[in-house]
């Protein structure tokens, strides 16, 4: 069993993902080949037999995700990885996840959708999908790396938020994140939080209620788990009249999210108290902010930003917080307009909310772009 | 074999949902023995999987086992998982033929292909039942279901022959009008590695007999029973005077191996590698 060494490499953003993977204790991954996401399933194919886990390639994606929540139930952790294709023929199996409360972690590499669209370059058009994907009513986890350096601690982050909440978790990044090499340092392997989750005490047989977070057993431990993803009661037995215990089981599997946005929904943020201007930004797009900002700066202009981590739950606290002292929040993105609705929506009229979007080749939304947008902003007071 | 048997050793004291009738009670019964007489006394040694449909539900919740209930024509998937991790685990799929070779298909040929130690036992009513009694994958050419209203114009897969092809170790087929014969050859099943298909042609008296004038269960099975010829003699039949026929019996049983073997030497080998 031996994972990586700590200390200093040079890696693309999917083989931080790996090992990340691999450290948080993954041992079961399935997938199906796709562009932008297969440097995952390769890594894996390498990997995981070395530490004792089992990696394999599936016939499809419904089938990737419905062997990675198996596995799941044996006790492991899992995990599949695939781009907006395969995303898309997940959903079904996502929420059926949700609903049985499976933890696993979920990668998806976004490209430029829809359909086949542009399929080696990067997109940023999955962000709704990531949150609505599914039918039905439910709460998502989804995670947006900026960087190789994060692509493994949010890899890491997921499979904890999977533990810990007993529910699918997606990283949502994208082609420019997984593909782009960089300086990454894997620490002491101490130092890493790793969270597993709960176990049952043997006398214990609701599994599915009672507490906000049921213990979950694995098979062949000899409680005799009936997991459904039908309407259940809290023992796993299938009850699809009752009203009650419908809205009882899906209230409770929403708000065990929806209760702790504070602890999930992470953000970087920078000068929010005393900006004029602020951005709100994500994954790949949230890399020229930074420089866009200095630029800005040097100008005399008063900017403040906001990059999520987390997309979903949606960190409602601090957009709110942003839009109280900023007049203006511009939300780049490499989509048609996605997270900017939500954000409108958060300031609810409190600062104007400005979209700049940019779409084809796979191409970021450049620094001086961004500054002619913010220098926009700021003239047309 | 000390104890009698009783279902309900095996069963949780829950309604059935089945109408009366239906051919899902003689699989349930016959497969239960099949255990009983295996000498389990429970089903602990057991995983179960299936997907959505009437025949789905044979073990989800009621079987007093792990049983997981997965989305429709996902339960082979679902079990690889589990199998590849709990090897020492006998795992069983049940479904109807809409879920196995209908909706999940390529899940079936490919575990075949695979060689996954796995059981699937397929319930073969020859309809979706559940929502129903539309066409499917297995309805018999010319037949009128709610979606077929003039005539199925379809010709049904066999999935017994598909199963060999694609490389089963053991693959037979019976008749609710056959529980002895499907208690053996479940038996035999559990018994054995690698990939096994069990179809059985069961009964659907509501959304299936009364369609094609057939109007209770009994009609039902002297319908197979007229019907039914056995492997053996089906090799003498020319394909044309087969055509209508229900060919029953021990399709193949043979050893390869399996895919958990080949994992696991998989991994074995990639660990001492690490540590040279
Ligand atoms: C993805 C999806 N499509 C359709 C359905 C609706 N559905 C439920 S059961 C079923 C057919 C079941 O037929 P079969 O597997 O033969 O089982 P039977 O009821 O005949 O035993 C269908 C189409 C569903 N649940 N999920
Ligand atoms: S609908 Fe048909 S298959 Fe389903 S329980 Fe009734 S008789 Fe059996
Ligand atoms: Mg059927």
């Amino acid at each position: 069993m031996r994972t990586v060494n700590p200390g200093t490499y040079f890696w693309q953003g999917n083989e931080a993902c790996v090992e990340a993977a691999i450290i948080a204790g993954c041992s079961f991954f399935a997938g199906y080949p796709i562009t932008p996401a297969s440097e995952i399933a390769e890594h894996m194919a390498k990997r995981l037999p070395q530490v004792g886990g089992i990696p394999i390639q599936m016939e499809d994606e419904m089938a990737s995700i419905c062997a990675v929540i198996g596995a799941s139930w044996t006790g492991n952790k899992a995990m599949t990885a695939t781009s907006g294709p395969g995303f898309s023929l997940m959903q079904e199996s996502i929420g059926y996840a949700f609903m049985t409360e499976t933890p696993c972690v979920i990668v998806d590499v976004q490209r430029a959708g829809p359909s086949t669209g542009q399929a080696t370059k990067c997109g940023q058009g999955d962000v709704m999908q990531s949150r609505w994907g599914t039918h039905g009513d439910y709460s998502a986890i989804v995670l947006s790396p900026n960087s190789v350096q994060e692509m493994f601690t949010l890899t890491v982050r997921a499979f904890n938020l999977a533990e810990k909440y007993r529910t699918p978790v997606i990283l949502l990044t994208d082609e420019i994140i997984a593909h782009m090499r960089e300086q990454i340092t894997v620490p002491p392997l101490k130092s890493i939080e790793i969270i597993n989750r709960k176990k049952p005490k043997v006398e214990e047989r609701a599994f599915f209620g009672l507490e906000e977070v049921p213990p979950m057993p694995a098979v062949g431990e000899g409680f005799n788990i009936a997991v459904t993803g039908s309407t259940h009661n809290e023992y796993g037995i299938r009850l699809t009249a009752d009203p009650t215990v419908h809205r009882r089981l899906v209230e409770r599997l929403s708000n065990k999210i929806q209760n702790h946005v504070d602890e999930i929904a992470d953000f970087e943020s920078y000068n929010i108290d005393e900006c004029q201007i602020g951005i709100v930004s994500y994954g790949c797009t949230s890399r020229t902010v930074y420089e866009a900002v200095k630029n800005a700066e040097k100008r005399g202009i008063k900017i403040g930003y906001v990059r999520l981590k987390t997309l979903w739950p949606f960190p409602e606290r601090i957009i709110k917080k942003l839009a109280e002292t900023a007049e203006k929040i511009i939300v780049p993105e490499m989509n048609l307009k996605q997270m900017f609705y939500e954000v409108e929506r958060t300031a609810n009229g409190l600062a104007k909310i400005i979209p700049l979007n940019k779409i084809g080749g796979g191409e970021l939304i450049t620094p001086e772009e961004l500054l002619a947008k913010i220098e926009e902003a700021e003239k047309n007071d | 074999m000390t104890e009698t048997f009783s279902v309900r050793k095996y069963l949780r004291d829950l309604k059935l949902p089945f109408c009366p009738g239906c051919g899902i009670f003689t699989v349930m019964n016959t497969f239960l023995r099949a255990v009983h007489e295996l000498d389990h006394k429970n089903l602990s040694k057991f995983v179960f999987c299936s997907g959505i449909g009437c025949s789905a539900w044979i073990p989800s919740p009621y079987f007093i086992a792990d049983s997981i209930h997965t989305p429709h024509g996902r339960s082979i998937p679902v079990a690889t998982g589990i199998k590849l991790l709990r090897p020492d685990l006998n795992v069983v799929v049940f479904g109807g033929d809409g879920d196995i070779v209908g909706i999940g298909l390529s899940h079936f040929i490919h575990a075949t292909r695979r060689n996954l130690d796995l059981l699937v036992i397929m319930v073969n009513n020859m309809v979706y039942g559940m929502t129903g009694g539309q066409v499917a994958p297995t309805t018999p050419f010319g037949t009128k279901t709610t979606t077929t209203p003039y005539g199925n114009f379809e010709y049904p897969l066999d999935a017994a022959r598909l199963a060999v092809t694609a490389g089963a170790c053991y693959v037979a087929r019976w008749t609710t009008t056959h529980p002895n014969e499907l208690k053996e050859s479940i038996k035999k099943a559990i018994k054995m590695q690698g990939f096994r298909f069990i179809e059985v042609v069961s009964q659907c008296p509501t959304a299936f007999g009364r369609r094609i004038g057939l109007k209770s269960a009994k009609d039902m099975l002297k319908w197979f029973k007229e019907n039914t010829i056995s492997i053996e003699q089906a090799e003498k039949w020319s394909e044309e005077h087969l055509a209508e026929k229900i060919i029953v019996g021990e399709f193949v049983r043979r050893q390869r191996p399996t895919l958990v073997e080949a994992v696991y030497k998989i991994i074995e080998e990639a660990q001492k590698n690490e540590e040279n």
